[in-house]
């Protein structure tokens, strides 16, 4: 629901070029009372905000259901918010307030007083043997890793240890849904969605008692 | 579009309540619009309708005067021409305000502001043609040039 700014048409510019884009004050105002119109009317199909974290900022989006998304800065946040309007649903707005537990609960978390996420979360980007992986994951304990090939078993496919990395790969929820803990058999870190880089500082956060 | 109902409405309170209802409107529609729709001219054709709405009340509040009140602005600093403009805007008859925001600030061509007001687009075209000339004479006035 965003609209580009129109092109000058035949001339208005040396009357309306003078107006400045409307003030940031006025825009977030606004958008903050459509926001929580939309919310009430039961309109909102996806609420998304922002959160500066020690792994970069997180895009956190959430249905009605429960969260839906989390996706680190490398994954570019407006290219998965346009995924989620594609996807999901075009009834897409910023509107912190449906997040509040998300986010609170993940500043808990990366100041070490949480172990664990309670939210509800809604898996609907994650279909077939990825949601079964997804669902393993969140067995993994925190402060504990688990090799892909563990988790492969754990799944009831031993042998698609490829395919869960890719469900990890390929997680809607970073962090919350924990593929940080999913580590190579011998000891490597192994890829990260949100890169190696990310992956070890998580590992290290939950090691440090 | 926020200054398309500005436009129409005046740097007002009605004009962001006008917005609002335009968005939610079209948030409530949305699941309905046909892929193929053009966006920009059914969002102009919510917000004309919002925009009327709030016309409309207006009017029923008004109480006749001989002493306009002072238009209210919200944005902008006295004095910035910002102000000045919205005010000769918003001076103009109704029907000129629209063709000039759907035209000129939304950006929709006059066949689209004419399906949008009712009437043929070479009467869209002169009511925008009219009212800029006006806006030319009480707000460009006195400007170098």
């Amino acid at each position: 629901m965003t609209t580009t700014p129109p092109k000058p048409v035949d001339g208005g510019d040396e009357l309306f070029g003078r107006l400045p884009q409307t003030d940031q004050a006025t825009q977030d105002r606004l958008h903050a009372r459509l926001a929580a119109a939309a919310q009430q009317a039961g309109i909102l199909d996806v609420a998304y905000r922002t959160l500066d974290t020690p792994v970069g900022p997180l895009l956190l989006a959430a249905t009605e259901h429960g969260l839906v998304r989390v996706a680190y800065a490398s994954e570019d946040h407006d290219k998965v918010l346009d995924r989620l309007a594609e996807t999901v649903s075009s009834r897409l707005l910023r509107a912190p307030a449906r997040l509040d537990a998300a986010a609170r609960q993940l500043e808990e978390y990366f100041t070490g007083r949480r172990s664990l996420f309670d939210l509800p979360l809604d898996l609907r980007l994650a279909r077939g043997f990825r949601r079964e992986v997804l669902s393993h994951l969140r067995d993994i304990t925190y402060g504990t890793t688990a090799s892909y090939a563990a988790v492969a078993t754990a799944a009831g496919s031993p042998r698609a240890v490829r395919a869960v990395g890719t469900a990890c790969a390929t997680n809607p929820l970073p962090v919350i849904v924990p593929c940080h803990r999913v580590i190579r058999s011998d000891g490597a870190i192994g890829h990260y969605v949100g890169g190696a880089e990310a992956k070890k500082t998580l590992l290290t956060l939950e090691a440090t008692p | 579009m926020l200054r398309v109902c500005r436009a129409v409405l005046g740097p007002t309170a009605a004009a962001e309540d006008a917005w609002s209802e335009t968005f939610l409107s079209a948030m409530q529609a949305y699941p309905a619009l046909r892929a193929d729709s053009n966006v920009e001219a059914w969002l102009v054709t919510i917000a004309h309708r919002k925009a009327l709405d709030q016309l409309r009340a207006e009017a029923r509040r008004a109480i006749p005067t001989d002493n306009l009140p002072e238009q209210p602005t919200t944005d902008g600093l006295p004095g910035d021409g910002q102000s000045q403009l919205w005010n000769a805007l918003h001076a103009l008859p109704v029907k000129q305000r629209q063709t000039i925001a759907y035209h000129y600030l939304a950006g929709l061509p006059y066949t689209e502001v004419a399906q949008v007001l009712g009437g043929s687009p070479q009467a869209a075209r002169r009511a925008a043609a009219d009212g800029i000339a006006t806006l030319r004479k009480t707000y460009l006035k006195g400007e170098d040039r």
